[in-house]
C-alpha cells in the first residue's frame, strides 16, 4: 500500500476515536441542558422540597454541598499547601521523600468508597463525630488533599531558583523566603489547583454515602454536628431510590450539580490559562 | 596601601568539593577593607565557588563539602547566623536577577525581611541605595513599574541597589558585567570606585583587562589552585609565574 | 527577632509534619481498614471469603463469598478496558502528534471536562439513555447490565488514559522524529514506529491509572450494572462489583456485625489492589522520566 494512503487512513482513524471521546461529553452536556433547564427557576433552586421530594426545591441539598465543599477546603488547602512546601522547599532526595510521594500517588488512587470506609471508621465511629457535616468535610478533605498537593507542588516548581536564591543572598531567613519570594507567585497554580479539588469535593457522592448524607431531610442544618442533605447523593436517590419522581426535577438536580462542577473546572482552566499568558520569567 | 590592618575576610587552607568533583584546593589568602580584590582566572576554576563559600550560599546545594576555615572579622563564618552573614556579606550574580515586583520593592525587600516597616524610612533607603548606584535619576519618577521593564544595564544596578539596601560590609560581584555592554559596564565600573570607598569589594571577572582597570589586587586561580596573588600593577606587569604571564596577555583562557 | 525564630521554628515543624500526613493517612486508612474488618475472618476464613461462590449477607445462616463480586468487578473492568484503552491510547497520538495547536488545546479542555463531570450524573445519564437502548439492541429484560458498565466506565477512564498517554508521547524527545522524518519516514511511521515506542513505559502507566479508576469507580457503576451479586455468565448479565456492594449495603448493617465488618474486608480487598495498581504504575511513570 501508498505510504501516503496509509498515512491518511491511519490518521483518519485516530481522529475518529477522538471524536469517540469528546462528542459523547457534548452529548451528555447537551441532554442535561435540554432536559434539565426547565426545572432552572428560583423557586427550584431556593426552595425546600415537599411532598417526598416529588415536588418543590433543592434547596438544602446545594446548600450541604456547599457547607460540605468549604469544610473540605477549609482543611485539605493548608494541610496541602504545607505539605508540597515540604516536599519542593524542605526535603532532600532521601528515602523518606520517595515514600511520601508514592503515598500521595496512593491517597490519589483510592477507590472513592474505600474513603467513605475510612471516614465511618475514623471520623463517624471512633471519634464520635457521627453522621455530620463535620466527618462528610473531612473525609472529602483527605479525598481531594492528593489534588491539591500536586498542583501546588507544580505551582512551586515552576518558580525560579534565582527568586529564592536572590531572596536567601539578601539575608532572609528560609521561611521568609518561601513566604515573600515564592509562595505569592505561586499562588495562581495554587489557586487552581484548590478550585478543581472543589469540582472534585462537589461531585463525589461515595465518599459522603455513610458519613454525612441525609436521604430526605427538608430542615437546613443548625451546626456543623448536624447531617445533611447533598446535591450528588440527593440525584443518586432520586433516580434510583425513590420512584414517581418527575423528570424535569432529576434532570435539573443533574444540571445543577454539572453546572457547579464544570463552572468550578472552566475557572480552573481559564486561571491557569491567564496565568500561563502573564508570567513574565 | 593595606598596611598592618586586621584582615577582613581571612581564608585558610580552604578546600571545596561537589560530590568527589574539586572545585578549589587550599586556598589561603586575606581580604582587606576598603579594597577591591579582584579573582581572575578561566571559567570553570572556582571562582564562584568562591564566593559562594563566603556567604555560606553553597550550603544550599547538598553536593557541597568543605574544609578549612574562613573567618570574618576574626569569626569563623560557620559560627555565624546564616542570615546575619549573607546581609553582611552580599552578592551581584552575573545576571541580573529582579525579583517580579516594583522597582521600589525589590529594593526594600532586604530591609522589610529585616524588619524595618517604617515607610518614610523604607523611601529614605530606597532613594539613597538608588543614588548611591546612579540609577536614581533615571527611575525616580516611575519607582513603582515593575523592575523586569528596566534595562539590563538598569537592571544590574538596581541589584547593586537592592544590596546596599541592607547596609552589607563586603560586596561580592560574580563577573557583574559579563551581560552588559561598554556603556554600561564603565558605569558599574565606575560604581565599584566608588563603593570602595566604605566597602569591601571582592570582583569575581574573566575579563582581564577589567581587572586591570580597576582591582587593587588581584589573584590568578587555576582549576581550584591559587596560582598567584599580587597588586594588581605588579601582577600585570611583572608576573612571576608563566601561566599568569599566558593567562593575562591572552595566549589560554 | 528572637520571637520570629520562635515563630519560624514552629511553622517550620507544621511543614515538616504535613510533609509526613500523607504517610500517615495512608497507613490510617489501611489500620481502620483492618481495624473494622478483620474480624470476618474469625468466621469466614480468607480463602472462603475470596473464592467462595454465595454472597447472600442477609440470609440465615448469612454466606460471604465475593467471588461474585470480583468477578462482576473484573469483566466490568475488562469490558471498560477492551473499549477505552485502543480508543484513549489512539486520541492520545492524535492529540500529542497531530493535531495542530488550537485543537489540540480545545481536545484537552474538553478531555478535561469529562474527567470533570460527576460520577453520579454519568451513571444517572447511563442509566437513562444507555441502559434502554442496551435493552433494545439485545431484546433483555433489562438494559442494566455488565455492557453498560463496561462502556459507562470506558468514559470514566477514558480522561487518565488519555492525558498521562498524550503526557508521554509528548516527552519523547524531538531528535527522535527528526531523525525518523529524516531518513524518510512519512509523519504516520515516525508516529507509530518510533515516537509511539518510545513512549511505551508512559502508555503502560496510563492504562494501569485507567483501569484502577475503573476498578476503584463506584456510583456510575451502581446505577448502571443491575446489581445482581450472582457469578456472571454473558457480559449482558446484570451484575455487581466489589464498590457498588459496600456502597449499597453499608446503610443496612449493623455496625460491628458480620455483614458490616465484611464489607469492610471488600475495602481492605479494594485498597490492596489499588495499592499494587498505583504502585506498578508509578515505577513505569519513573521509567518514563529517566
Amino acid at each position: 500500500m501508498n505510504v501516503q494512503v496509509e498515512q491518511k487512513i491511519a490518521f483518519s482513524i485516530l481522529f475518529l476515536c477522538t471524536l469517540l471521546v469528546v462528542v459523547p461529553v457534548l452529548i451528555i452536556l447537551v441532554i442535561i441542558f435540554v432536559k434539565g433547564a426547565g426545572a432552572l427557576n428560583l423557586g427550584f433552586l431556593f426552595e425546600m422540597p415537599t411532598n417526598g421530594m416529588t415536588e418543590g426545591g433543592i434547596f438544602p441539598a446545594i446548600l450541604g454541598t456547599l457547607y460540605l465543599v468549604l469544610g473540605a477546603l477549609f482543611f485539605a488547602v493548608p494541610l496541602g499547601v504545607l505539605s508540597a512546601i515540604y516536599l519542593v522547599e524542605y526535603s532532600q532526595e532521601t528515602v523518606l521523600s520517595r515514600i511520601v510521594k508514592l503515598a500521595i500517588v496512593n491517597l490519589a488512587g483510592v477507590p472513592s468508597v474505600v474513603y467513605g470506609l475510612f471516614g465511618l471508621g475514623i471520623f463517624v465511629l471512633f471519634l464520635g463525630f457521627g453522621a455530620s457535616i463535620l466527618s462528610g468535610s473531612l473525609t472529602l478533605g483527605i479525598m481531594i488533599l492528593p489534588v491539591i498537593i500536586t498542583s501546588s507542588r507544580e505551582a512551586l516548581e515552576s518558580v525560579p531558583q534565582s527568586f529564592r536564591i536572590v531572596s536567601l543572598s539578601l539575608g532572609a531567613s528560609k521561611w521568609q523566603t518561601i513566604r515573600h519570594s515564592v509562595l505569592p507567585h505561586a499562588l495562581p497554580g495554587i489557586l487552581t489547583g484548590t478550585i478543581l479539588g472543589i469540582g472534585r469535593a462537589a461531585g463525589e457522592t461515595a465518599p459522603i454515602l455513610f458519613t454525612v448524607a441525609a436521604f430526605y431531610l427538608p430542615k437546613l442544618p443548625q451546626s456543623m454536628f448536624d447531617q445533611t442533605m447533598a446535591l450528588p447523593y440527593h440525584l443518586y436517590v432520586i433516580s434510583t431510590q425513590v420512584p414517581g419522581i418527575p423528570e424535569t426535577i432529576r434532570y435539573g438536580t443533574a444540571l445543577v450539580l454539572l453546572l457547579l462542577v464544570l463552572i468550578m473546572n472552566l475557572a480552573a482552566i481559564i486561571l491557569r490559562y491567564q496565568f500561563r499568558r502573564r508570567k513574565k520569567w | 596601601m593595606v598596611g598592618a590592618k586586621a584582615p577582613k575576610f581571612s581564608i585558610q587552607d580552604f578546600t571545596i568539593h561537589f560530590g568527589n568533583v574539586a572545585a578549589l584546593k587550599n586556598l589561603t589568602l586575606d581580604i582587606f577593607c576598603n579594597e577591591i580584590f579582584t579573582i581572575i582566572g578561566p571559567a570553570n576554576s572556582g571562582k564562584s565557588s568562591l564566593l559562594q563559600s563566603l556567604n555560606r550560599l553553597n550550603d544550599l546545594n547538598a553536593a557541597y563539602r568543605k574544609s578549612g576555615k574562613i573567618l570574618l572579622d576574626g569569626t569563623n563564618i560557620d559560627e555565624l547566623e546564616v542570615e546575619s552573614l549573607r546581609k553582611r556579606v552580599s552578592i551581584v550574580f552575573a545576571l541580573p536577577f529582579p525579583l517580579p515586583l516594583s522597582i521600589f520593592d525589590n529594593i526594600a525587600y532586604g530591609p522589610r525581611m529585616h524588619g524595618i516597616k517604617n515607610k518614610a524610612k523604607l523611601a529614605g533607603i530606597v532613594e539613597n541605595s538608588l543614588r548611591e548606584s546612579y540609577l536614581w535619576d533615571e527611575v525616580k519618577d516611575r519607582l513603582h513599574i515593575p523592575a523586569m521593564n528596566l534595562s539590563g544595564g538598569q537592571q544590574q544596578r538596581l541589584c547593586i541597589a537592592r544590596i546596599l539596601a541592607v547596609e552589607p560590609e563586603v560586596i561580592m560581584f560574580d563577573e557583574p558585567t559579563s551581560g552588559l555592554d561598554p556603556i554600561s559596564t564603565a558605569r558599574v565600573e565606575e560604581t565599584l570606585r566608588v563603593l570602595k570607598e566604605r566597602y569591601t569589594i571582592i570582583l569575581v571577572t574573566n575579563n582581564v583587562a577589567q581587572a586591570a582597570r580597576v582591582g587593587d589586587r588581584t589573584a590568578f586561580v587555576l582549576m581550584g589552585e591559587l596560582v598567584e596573588l599580587n597588586e594588581t600593577k605588579r601582577l600585570f606587569t611583572t608576573a612571576v609565574d608563566k601561566r599568569t604571564d599566558d593567562y593575562i596577555t591572552g595566549k589560554f583562557g | 527577632m528572637h520571637l520570629r525564630k520562635v515563630k519560624e521554628f514552629i511553622i517550620e515543624r507544621m511543614i515538616f509534619l504535613s510533609g509526613i500526613m500523607s504517610i500517615i493517612i495512608v497507613a490510617l486508612i489501611f489500620i481502620f481498614l483492618l481495624k473494622e474488618g478483620l474480624s470476618i475472618f474469625w468466621r469466614v476464613p480468607i480463602s472462603d471469603f475470596l473464592f467462595a461462590r454465595n454472597w447472600y449477607p442477609i440470609s440465615d445462616p448469612p454466606q460471604f463469598g465475593i467471588l461474585p463480586l470480583i468477578l462482576g468487578s473484573i469483566l466490568v473492568t475488562a469490558g471498560a478496558g477492551v473499549i477505552s484503552i485502543p480508543i484513549g491510547i489512539a486520541s492520545a497520538l492524535f492529540i500529542a502528534e497531530i493535531a495542530p495547536r488550537k485543537t489540540k488545546e480545545v481536545l484537552k479542555a474538553g478531555i478535561e471536562l469529562l474527567a470533570a463531570i460527576p460520577s453520579v450524573v454519568i451513571g444517572f445519564i447511563g442509566m437513562v439513555t444507555l441502559g434502554p437502548f442496551i435493552k433494545d439492541l439485545f431484546h433483555l429484560s433489562t438494559g442494566l447490565t455488565a455492557l453498560s458498565g463496561s462502556i459507562t466506565l470506558a468514559f470514566m477512564a477514558m480522561p487518565t488514559i488519555v492525558s498521562i498517554a498524550e503526557d508521554a508521547i509528548t516527552a519523547v524527545p524531538r531528535q527522535y522524529r527528526d531523525a525518523a522524518i529524516a531518513m524518510g519516514a512519512t509523519k504516520w511511521q515516525t508516529t507509530w514506529r518510533i515516537v509511539a515506542h518510545a513512549a511505551r513505559p508512559g502508555m503502560v502507566a496510563a492504562v494501569m491509572l485507567g483501569i484502577g479508576r475503573v476498578i476503584g469507580e463506584t456510583m456510575a457503576v451502581m446505577m448502571v450494572t443491575g446489581n445482581a451479586a450472582l457469578i456472571p455468565h454473558s457480559i449482558l448479565q446484570p451484575v455487581r462489583t466489589l464498590t457498588a456492594t459496600v456502597a449499597a449495603e453499608m446503610g443496612e448493617t449493623v455496625q460491628g456485625g458480620e455483614h458490616y465488618a465484611a464489607l469492610f474486608a471488600i475495602g481492605i480487598v479494594l485498597f490492596i489492589i489499588t495499592f499494587l495498581i498505583n504502585g506498578v504504575a508509578d515505577i513505569y511513570l519513573h521509567k518514563t522520566k529517566k
